[in-house]
C-alpha cells in the first residue's frame, strides 16, 4: 500500500523506555479484596446482580446492562460480597463498585463452560458474554465493533500491536507468550465476519515480534504484517489503519466505514482463549513500572485488584511516589491515591518519584508552530487553544476540534509547556454543550 | 499507601525544549558574528552589541517589575533582541541612541503589545527602522574595513549596496552598471568574510551561515524561510539584470534572512505560509533596493511581511486529516 505520493502522518520521538520487554509474565496471587466497578467500559454502567453476603465464584456474572452500548463485569475471584457500594473513578465518574472479599481458593463457577459456537450470530453472542471490551485502552465494547451497521463493507482486520505508548510491554509479551493464541483469535474473527484481509501492525522497536508473527503467518493467504515506524502515536487507531491499509478514516466516522475493524493484540489473544475455556474477562496483564517501583515487571492481575496491592506484590515502593499513572504516559490517567482498582481496559501501572515530576508552570505561546508539525491529523492546536479561549464556537468548528483524539504530541512538544491537548479536551465538551441549543 | 500524588491532565512527560531553551540557541548561532564583527570592526562592535543586550534584558526587568508582571528575562528572548539589534547598526552609532533604539524595541514593540509572543512585528526589525528614520545620517555613518597584509584599515563610507544600488535612480538607461565592476565594491571572497561597509553584524556571510546551519540542523528554524527569501532575491535580481551575487553578499540580506525572518511570533505556522511570507519578503527587498530611494530594503521588507502575517495565517490554514471540506 505504500506509494512514494502517500502523505505521511505526523508522528513525535519519544523516549521507549521498554524496560520490562523482556520480563515474563507472572502471575499475581489473589489479594485479600477487590472491587469491580460497574462502569468498566465506554458505554451504559451495569447493574449489580449480587446481594451483599452472596457467595461468588471465579467467572461468576456480577454485573450486566439492558443497555445496548455496555459490556458484562465477572468476578474475578471466589469470597464473599462484603459491600455494593459508589465508587468515584479516577476520572471523577460515580458508579457502583462490589467488594468482594476473597476466600483464596479460586473455586471456578459452574457457568463457566465453553461456548457453542457455530455461526456468526453466535460468535457475537459469545463475545457479548466474554465481557470483552477493547483493550488496548478505550474499552469500547468488543461486540459492537465486530457488529457494524454494514458488514458487506468490511474486508479487513487490523491488530493494533502498535505499543506507541513508553514504558508499556504487555502487547509485546501477548505477541512473545502467546503468538499462537493470538492467531486463533485472529482466525476466529476472519471467519465469522467473512473478512479477506489481515494486517498487524507493529512498530519496529520491537523486531523479535515481528518476526516471530511472520513465521506464524508465513503462507496464510491475505495476512500481513506491518512493520510501524516507531514513531507516537502509531497506535491511534485512524493512524495504524492509514499506516497499514492507506484508508482515511473520516470526520464522524467509524473505521468500519473504512471497511476495516480495529482489535488490539490482546483483545484477540483473549478471545481466543476465551472459545477454548469460557473463562470471562476477570484478569489482565499489566506492566508495573517507573521510579518509584522496586521489581518493574509484567503481571497478570485480578479485575478489581487494588493499585497498592498490586504495588507490594512488585516489592512495593524503592522510593516515595509523586505521580501514580493508569496506563502510559502519553495519554494515562494520573491518580491521587493508589487505592484504585485495575480495570479491564488498564494495561500499566506506574509509579514515579518526584525527580520525574516536573511541574513548569505555562508561558506564553510563541508561535514557534512546533504543535502544528506534531499532529498527526495536521490540526492546529496553538490556534484552536486560542478559540477555545475566546469561545468561539464557529472558529473551533471549522479548525475542527472534533477530530483530536486527545494523543497530546502538541503538549508534548509544546516549549511553552502549555497543555494543549487538555485545552482541545475542554474544547470538545464545550462544543458538545453548545451545539445541544 | 500513597497518597495525596499529583494529578494533571495527559501527557505526564514533556520534550525537554523551552522557549528559554531555544532562544539560547540562537544566542549560540549569534556568537560566531560577534566574534566576526568584533574582529572587522573592532572593539567598538563588541561594546555596542554589549550596550544592546544589557538595556534589552534591562528594560524587559525594569518593565515587567512596574508593571507587576512576572519576570520574563530568564527565556532570554531579549538577549536575543539586543543581539539582532545591535548587529543591525553601524560600528559607529551612538551609545544613547542604541539605547533608544533598545527602548522601542522591548518597551513600544514587545512589552506594550503583552511581551514574548505577542508583538506584532519583529522588534529589533522595528527598531531599526524607527531609528533608520530618526537618525539617518548615524545610521549611515559606516565603517569600511579593508584587510592588507594581515591588518585591518577602517575608513568611514557607505555600504557597497549603496555603490551598487545607489545609482539605480537611473536604472533603466544605466543597467550596464550593475553586472559588476562597479566601483566601492569588494570581491565576492572578502565579501563572504565581511571586509566590507555595512551594520556591523550583517557583513560576515560565514559567521551568519554557520548560525543559521546550527538552528536548521537544532530543528530550531525550517529552512524554508531563509532559503526561499535568498532565492527569490537571486532569482529576481538576476532576471532584473543586477549581479545576484553581490545583491545576496552585500546586504543585510543573509542576516535577515537566516534570523530575523525567522522570527516565530512574526511569521506564519503553516509551510504553505511560510512559503508565501518567505517570497514576500524578497520581493518587498528587491522592489525596495532597485527601485526605490533605500539602497537597502531587507529591513522594511521584513517588518512589512511581519504586518501581513496574521492574514497569512488567516488564509493558509492546514487541512486535517480526515476533515471533510464544506
Amino acid at each position: 500500500m505504500s506509494s512514494f505520493f502517500k502523505k505521511t502522518l505526523s508522528g513525535i520521538k519519544v523516549a521507549h523506555h521498554k524496560n520490562t520487554e523482556d520480563c515474563k509474565t507472572v502471575t499475581m496471587p489473589v489479594p485479600a479484596k477487590v472491587s469491580l466497578p460497574m462502569l468498566q467500559h465506554m458505554g451504559a454502567p451495569c447493574v449489580p446482580l449480587v446481594k451483599v453476603n452472596d457467595t461468588v465464584n471465579v467467572g461468576q456474572l456480577i454485573g450486566s446492562s439492558d443497555k445496548f452500548m455496555s459490556a458484562p463485569i465477572h468476578s474475578s475471584v471466589s469470597g464473599r460480597v462484603a459491600a455494593i457500594e459508589e465508587y468515584i473513578n479516577p476520572l471523577g465518574v460515580r458508579t457502583q463498585s462490589v467488594i468482594i472479599e476473597t476466600d483464596g481458593l479460586q473455586t471456578v463457577d459452574p457457568s463457566v463452560q465453553p461456548p457453542v459456537v457455530g455461526n456468526k450470530e453466535e460468535f457475537l453472542a459469545a463475545v457479548k458474554a466474554s465481557g470483552l471490551i477493547g483493550l488496548g485502552g478505550a474499552g469500547f465494547p468488543t461486540f459492537i465493533k465486530l457488529n457494524p451497521a454494514k458488514p458487506e463493507e468490511v474486508d479487513t482486520l487490523v491488530i493494533n500491536g502498535a505499543e506507541c505508548e513508553p514504558y508499556i510491554t504487555t502487547d509485546y509479551r501477548e505477541f512473545m507468550e502467546n503468538g499462537e493464541e493470538v492467531l486463533e483469535g485472529i482466525a476466529a474473527v476472519v471467519k465469522y465476519l467473512e473478512l479477506k484481509y489481515v494486517k498487524i501492525g507493529i512498530e519496529d522497536n520491537k523486531p523479535e515480534a515481528i518476526a516471530k508473527m511472520k513465521e506464524l503467518t508465513a503462507g496464510r493467504d491475505g495476512y500481513e504484517v506491518v512493520s510501524l515506524k516507531s514513531s507516537y502515536p502509531q497506535g491511534a487507531e485512524k493512524v495504524l489503519i492509514y499506516e497499514t491499509t492507506g484508508r482515511t478514516v473520516k470526520e464522524g466516522q467509524l473505521p468500519a466505514d473504512a471497511g476495516a475493524i480495529v482489535m488490539n493484540v490482546s483483545s484477540v489473544g483473549f478471545l481466543a482463549r476465551y472459545l477454548k475455556t469460557g473463562m470471562p474477562l476477570v484478569t489482565k496483564r499489566i506492566t508495573v513500572d517507573g521510579s518509584a517501583v522496586a521489581k518493574p515487571q509484567n503481571v497478570v492481575v485480578p479485575v478489581g485488584a487494588m493499585i497498592s496491592d498490586v504495588m507490594e506484590f512488585c516489592g512495593g515502593y524503592q522510593k516515595e511516589p509523586k505521580l501514580i499513572l493508569m496506563g502510559g504516559p502519553m495519554t494515562g490517567i494520573a491518580v491521587y491515591d493508589d487505592a484504585f482498582p485495575v480495570i479491564k481496559n488498564n494495561n500499566a501501572i506506574l509509579a514515579f518519584d518526584e525527580d520525574f515530576v516536573n511541574e513548569e508552570p505555562e508561558s506564553p505561546c510563541i508561535r514557534c508552530g512546533r504543535c502544528v508539525q506534531a499532529c498527526p491529523f495536521d490540526l492546529m492546536p496553538a490556534a484552536l487553544e486560542k478559540a477555545y479561549h475566546a469561545k468561539d464556537v464557529d472558529a473551533l468548528k471549522a479548525l475542527k476540534v472534533n477530530l483530536c483524539m486527545e494523543c497530546g504530541s502538541c503538549s508534548y512538544v509544546c516549549p511553552a509547556k502549555r497543555n494543549l491537548a487538555f485545552s482541545n479536551r475542554m474544547a470538545k465538551k464545550f462544543l458538545r454543550e453548545n451545539s445541544i441549543k | 499507601m500513597a497518597k495525596n500524588l499529583r494529578i494533571a491532565p495527559a501527557p505526564h512527560i514533556k520534550d525537554s525544549a523551552s522557549t528559554g531553551s531555544i532562544m539560547l540557541c540562537v544566542t549560540a548561532a549569534l556568537l560566531p558574528t560577534l566574534f566576526a564583527s568584533t574582529y572587522i570592526f573592532g572593539f567598538r562592535a563588541l561594546l555596542l552589541t554589549v550596550v544592546c543586550v544589557a538595556s534589552c534584558v534591562i528594560f524587559e526587568y525594569l518593565y515587567r517589575v512596574f508593571t507587576k508582571q512576572s519576570n520574563t528575562i530568564l527565556d532570554f528572548s531579549a538577549v536575543v533582541t539586543g543581539l539582532l539589534l545591535a548587529y543591525n547598526l553601524p560600528s559607529t552609532f551612538p551609545i544613547w541612541m542604541a539605547m533608544v533604539g533598545c527602548f522601542i524595541a522591548i518597551v513600544v514593540v514587545k512589552q506594550l503589545f503583552g511581551g514574548i509572543g505577542q508583538n506584532f512585528a519583529n522588534p529589533a526589525i522595528a527598531a531599526r527602522v524607527v531609528l533608520l528614520v530618526s537618525f539617518s545620517k548615524d545610521m549611515a555613518n559606516f565603517v569600511i574595513p579593508t584587510l592588507k597584509d594581515g591588518v585591518i584599515t577602517r575608513v568611514v563610507g557607505a555600504t557597497p549596496l549603496a555603490a551598487i544600488n545607489g545609482q539605480m535612480a537611473s536604472w533603466a538607461d544605466h543597467s550596464e552598471l550593475m553586472f559588476g565592476g562597479v566601483d566601492g565594491v569588494p570581491d565576492i571572497f572578502m565579501m563572504l568574510f565581511g571586509m566590507r561597509g555595512g551594520s556591523l553584524g550583517e557583513t560576515c556571510a560565514v559567521a551568519l551561515i554557520i548560525g543559521g546551519v546550527f538552528l536548521i540542523c537544532k530543528k530550531i528554524i525550517s529552512p524554508i524561510i531563509p532559503l526561499t527569501y535568498i532565492g527569490t532575491v537571486f532569482v529576481l535580481t538576476w532576471v532584473l539584470g543586477a549581479n545576484p551575487v553581490q545583491q545576496v553578499l552585500a546586504g543585510g540580506l543573509i542576516l535577515g534572512a537566516f534570523f530575523m525572518a525567522t522570527d516565530y511570533t512574526t511569521s506564519p505556522v503553516t509551510l504553505k505560509g511560510k512559503y508565501i511570507y518567505a517570497v514576500g519578503c524578497g520581493l518587498l527587498t528587491v522592489l525596495i533596493r532597485l527601485f526605490g530611494n533605500y539602497v537597502e530594503g531587507v529591513s522594511f521588507a521584513i517588518l512589512l511581511m511581519n504586518i501581513v502575517t496574521p492574514l497569512i495565517d488567516r488564509y493558509t490554514k492546514t487541512r486535517p486529516f480526515g476533515g471533510i471540506v464544506k
